[in-house]
């Protein structure tokens, strides 16, 4: 490490946090991740929900492959998506692969599966607890759906949380789909990767640090919020 | 109070309830009439829950039939749990909640969940997250949601078992003011006091079966069998 000591290296690589490539990589990497694992709550909740309380045959296989998906290598799911958004594949026209778009779908094929599992046992859980009431008061199982995903929704905080954690770790799916440009795909964790191929620990060592902060911030942040929403709504 | 015809009285036939080969509860015969106070009574694992719960329609008897007069399609009749499910949410959204699900619109469920709150003394409570309140308070909101959408029979299940003796108090006072108000309820104990505090009809329970049915003077005065005999003289063991 050319003599400098770890704790120096980062200070100055957090110094230039104001250099604008710098800056850029971080709020790919913020934009990727977010959007992506939004999405994936948006499609997921209700997804998971509807997992919890429909009845249909074939159910129990769904919820092991949802499960088993929870544990989906990202590489992977990149090729998976590299293959779908390839010019040859069927989504070839949309012209998204080597995008920041195809890193989303990347992140959004990975979070989705830990989402829609975490969100049944959640809903499944809390359905025990509502059914007689709900039941009592003419919500069928259908128009229970909405009622328990907002009366889960400080549990279903720590189940975004959980996807957040897998999209802004992961690192090669969106390699594969996003190729790592350098301005324009280049996120933290591809340019963790590529820096410290090439020997720039520093750099690297900088964005580790400043990965680590945002993922320090944005729990600490989820956490008191929850907490606070759970200890006035009991 | 309403223009609709009553679903009372509802009668029950030869129902019972098998549940893995094991008969939980039989009732050969029983009425619950417009107007009268019933009062289902038997010591703690007689079947009152599950009495209460199949005449609400929550469980299926297995063999009989439940039947409500006249040809309703509509549920008007609602349940207050032995211990309510309070939404995590405020006293007044649990209110909206409960009357949106009964097909009120947005605007009328506001306005209704208002006057509710103040007749059942809950305004000042309105943002207060329902979980958080007192257990009388609960069972307050309990009884105030079952009751706001009108229905015009409410089945308790121990609506006052988890109380102490001034909210038990509140509760029962509450009672008397729904059923003066035209509404006709259900409530089981297992407290013989309360039984003879609020009582016009009396269903005793005892083992899975429905024992006695009776108007309270004769059931307090001359029980038929051997066990009401024996529960009321507190010698009753299960
Ligand atoms: N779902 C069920 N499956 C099996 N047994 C049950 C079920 N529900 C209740 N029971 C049994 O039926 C009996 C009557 O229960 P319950 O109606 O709750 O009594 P009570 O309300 O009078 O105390 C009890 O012995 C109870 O264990
Ligand atoms: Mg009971």
């Amino acid at each position: 490490m050319n003599g400098a000591d770890v704790p120096t290296t980062i200070l100055r690589s957090l110094a230039g946090f104001a250099d604008p490539a710098f800056l850029g990589i971080v709020l790919l990497s913020l934009k990727v991740t977010l959007s992506a694992v939004g999405l994936a709550g948006l499609v997921g909740f209700p997804l998971g929900a509807a997992l919890a309380l429909g009845r249909f045959p074939g159910r129990g296989l769904v919820i092991v492959v949802v499960n088993a998906f929870m544990g989906l290598p990202p590489v992977v799911a990149g090729l998976a998506v590299f293959l779908l958004l390839s010019r040859s594949g069927p989504f070839g026209g949309l012209g998204l692969l080597f995008t920041p778009g195809a890193m989303m779908v990347a992140q959004f094929v990975l979070v989705l599966p830990i989402i829609v599992a975490l969100t049944r046992q959640t809903i499944e859980d809390l359905w025990i607890e509502y059914r007689d009431q709900l039941t009592s008061m003419g919500a069928d199982r259908l128009r229970a759906i909405p009622t328990l995903l907002w009366d889960a929704r400080f549990s279903l905080v720590t189940t975004l949380l959980a996807g957040l954690g897998r999209a802004s770790a992961e690192v090669g799916a969106i390699l594969i789909v996003g190729g790592n440009i350098a301005g324009f795909t280049r996120t933290m964790t591809t340019a963790i990767a590529l820096e410290t191929s090439k020997g720039d620990l520093p750099l690297a060592l900088g964005l580790g640090a400043v990965l680590m902060t945002l993922t320090f911030t944005i729990n600490g942040l989820a956490f008191s919020v929850s907490r606070l929403g759970a200890r006035y709504a009991g | 109070m309403r223009a609709t015809t009553s679903i009372l009285p509802l009668s029950l036939d030869g129902v019972a309830l098998e549940i893995d080969g094991r008969l939980l509860l039989a009732v050969e015969r029983a009425e619950i009439r417009k107007g009268r106070r019933t009062v289902v009574l038997g010591p703690n694992g007689a079947g009152k829950t599950l009495f209460l719960k199949l005449c609400h329609g929550l469980i299926r008897p297995t063999a009989g039939r439940i039947a409500f007069a006249g040809d309703h399609a509509d549920r008007r009749h609602a349940m207050v749990f032995q211990k309510p499910v309070m939404l995590r949410r405020s006293v007044e959204a649990n209110l909206t909640h409960a009357l949106g699900l009964a097909g009120l619109g947005f605007f009328e469920r506001r306005r209704r969940a208002t006057e509710v709150l103040a007749t059942f003394g809950l305004a000042d409570l309105a943002r207060r997250p329902a979980r958080v309140l007192s257990g009388g308070e609960q069972q307050r909101l309990a009884i105030a949601r079952a009751a706001s959408v009108d229905p015009e029979l409410l089945f308790l299940d121990e609506p006052a078992s988890a109380l102490d003796p001034s909210a038990t108090r509140r509760i029962e006072d509450l009672l008397g003011e729904l059923h003066a108000g035209g509404l006709t309820w259900v409530m089981t104990t297992h407290d013989l006091a309360q039984a003879r505090r609020l009582a016009d009809d009396v269903l005793f329970f005892h083992g899975g079966r429905l024992l006695e049915a009776a108007p309270a003077e004769t059931f307090f005065t001359a029980p038929g069998t051997e066990e009401a005999r024996a529960f009321l003289e507190s010698r009753l063991f299960w």
